[in-house]
């Protein structure tokens, strides 16, 4: 794409970082968000999706946490791409979160850039975006804002809160920080804490969009420039360990993309350059360079354990919510012992756990694609909870 | 198992046979939980469940069915739960298939205040007939496979138990065995009675603390 085009992109870009087209919660400076960095954040927004009816109760609020490339727009179509939302499959009526029985809420992260504060945002002392002199957050600080937009909602306890990868790093949080508000908790593909190997991928990502002289350190709106060739290369990286060798090999193997034989060039003469490529491109056309760097730096300070005197346990400990643990058999990213891990800190906890391993070699992303038995597990949860707790069942 | 003998309402008679030395309302974690079908029992019986499952199967199925139940192993995962963690701990035609019997139910003893253990009897004489004038290992309706392909690789007798439980100093609270045919033998019998004409068995136990 030509520069003229990359300028008009990023004007949108800070639109729909400032206006979205979503519901938006606007806080007044004099309700700041207390960062884990020790900076009150003000004025603060956050930018949020919802699906389906809150009771006169109040008691069907499932709140819906995004990954980390994710957003609020889980079952509509996406403002910026024209896409269906991103988690179809499992959110809508009918569906195993079922729209027509629970009141769905999807908040976009803090630090994200469709709307909630981040570093698009507009920096109200300069009039510029905040780029990197926006603080860093963590996922406590997500989870932090989400109870302040739940409190401007009105809505005191959760029947459920669920996500996957990030969003279930989300989840465990919620369930650490806020536990008399969580009735039921569905962490998928998640981890108490982001492994050495993990912090080395994101560690690739930022350096390539650091990297990429555009990125004029994080001053690219007001240059005028767009990492967008960085930001792409990030994404080609990350989207590798979204999947599985077995899952490429399937989709892929080793075809010639339009042709028949290799070019002795660097063209993308297989099918899995063309399609990376493809998957880099259109992130950068939706996802904001410096939004990367900081949520990809929000999952890698997180750990539970540490801030509970080096035990999970110990965040769980006396928790009335209940646990449905997922994983999935060909994730190399968020491995079933991760899962796994979570499971024996909530056991000796005490908590009601639940924990299943779904066969599949989709890897990592495979809980946001078609997943039967995932459908299936995730409804029986969320069905045994509701009956739990008193929440009628839909009528047919 | 093969054609399980059912009780009134369609449930496994061995399991109703479990359920009633159960109290209401009770913390209970049933070890190596199958589908799910105890919990189930349990549940109607305002008990507040937990489960154990080796098979992946088994597990989907009893989380889809709104269970709480997790994919693990009797031999290996007992060490993470706390101390007293519930007020009664089950396995239920489990033991034979772990690999340290008398570990798992050490654990179970710490974990629980209450054990229950039902078993196939390995002592019963249809069993013994088998090897003594069949000369082969037995074959059951309860107990199908071959010894090649068995899950089976612990197997005890009522008498042996028996033993186990002196062993790892446990209190016999209550023993119910089972005749060929599912039903509970209620007469009052010595225990070599038992030991040849139970086919299956269920105990239930508790810690020989210092004040018991």
């Amino acid at each position: 794409m030509a520069d003229a085009n990359s300028i008009v992109d990023l004007a949108d870009r800070r639109r729909e970082a400032d206006q979205p087209h979503s519901l938006v919660v606007r806080f007044s400076p004099n309700n700041p968000l207390q960062l884990d960095a020790g900076v009150d954040f003000a004025p603060l927004q956050i930018a949020y999706q919802t699906y389906g009816a809150l009771n006169a109760e109040r008691s069907n609020a499932v709140l819906v946490c995004h990954a980390l490339t994710g957003d609020q727009h889980v079952v509509n179509e996406h403002p910026v791409t024209g896409k269906p939302g991103w988690w179809e499959t499992m959110v809508g009526p009918g569906r195993p979160i079922d729209t027509e029985r629970y009141f769905v809420i999807c908040p976009n992260v803090v630090g994200g850039c469709m709307g909630s504060s981040g570093p698009a945002s507009t920096n109200p002392a300069s009039g510029l975006p905040w780029g990197l002199d926006f603080p860093v957050v963590t996922v406590r600080d997500m989870v932090r804002a989400q109870a302040m937009l739940l409190d401007h909602l009105g809505i005191e306890s959760l029947f459920a809160v669920a996500g996957g990868s990030m969003g279930g790093m989300q989840v465990l949080q919620w369930a650490a920080s806020y536990p008399q508000r969580v009735f039921a908790a569905l962490p998928i593909a998640a981890s108490t804490r982001h492994s050495a190997q993990n912090i080395a991928f994101h560690e690739v990502g930022r350096q390539a969009v650091m990297a990429d002289p555009e990125w004029r350190g994080g001053r690219y709106f007001a240059e005028g420039t767009n990492p967008r060739r960085g930001l792409a290369v990030a994404r080609m990286g990350a989207h590798i360990t979204y999947l599985s060798d077995a899952a490429l090999h399937r989709k892929f193997g080793r075809r010639f993309q339009d042709r028949d034989n290799p070019t002795f060039s660097f063209d993308a003469d297989f099918q899995v350059e063309s399609y990376l490529r493809y998957q880099g491109i259109t992130f950068v056309e939706r996802f904001d360079a410096n939004s990367y760097l900081y949520l990809t730096r929000a999952m890698d300070y997180f750990d539970l354990s540490a801030d509970y005197d080096g035990a999970v346990a110990n965040a769980f400990r006396g928790a009335p919510t209940r646990f449905c643990v997922i994983s999935f058999t060909s994730d190399w990213l968020f491995p079933t012992s991760e899962s796994r891990a979570i499971v024996h800190a909530l056991n000796a906890a005490g908590a009601r756990v639940s924990f299943a391993e779904i066969t599949t070699d989709k890897g990592h992303d495979a809980f946001l694609l078609d997943e039967p038995e995932l459908f299936a597990i995730v409804r029986g949860f969320l069905e045994g909870a509701a009956k739990a707790r008193g929440l009628p069942a839909v009528k047919a | 198992m093969a054609e399980a003998a059912r009780g009134p309402g369609g449930s496994r008679v061995d399991l109703l046979v479990v359920a009633d030395m159960v109290e209401r309302g009770a913390r209970v974690l049933d070890v190596g939980c199958g589908d799910g079908e105890l919990l189930r029992l349990l549940e109607t019986r305002g008990v507040d469940g937990r489960g154990i499952e080796l098979s992946r199967e088994g597990v989907n199925e009893c989380v889809a069915k709104g269970l709480a139940v997790i994919q693990g192993d009797a031999d290996t995962d007992l060490a993470d739960y706390p101390n007293d963690a519930f007020d009664f701990v089950i396995l239920s035609q489990t033991l034979q298939a772990t690999r340290q019997p008398r570990v798992v139910l050490e654990h179970m003893l710490r974990i629980g205040r209450h054990a229950i253990v039902s078993f196939p009897n390995f002592g019963h004489w249809n069993i013994r007939l088998q090897i003594l004038l069949g000369g082969h290992m037995p074959r059951t309706d309860n107990l199908p496979y071959a010894w090649y392909e068995t899950p089976n690789i612990h197997f005890c007798s009522i008498k042996d138990f028996v033993q186990l439980c002196y062993a790892v100093g446990a209190r016999m609270d209550q023993a119910v065995a089972l005749n060929a045919w599912g039903r509970q033998m209620r007469l009052k019998m010595p225990w070599w009675f038992w030991n040849l004409f139970g086919e299956q068995a269920v105990f239930l136990l508790s810690r020989r603390g210092p004040t018991a």
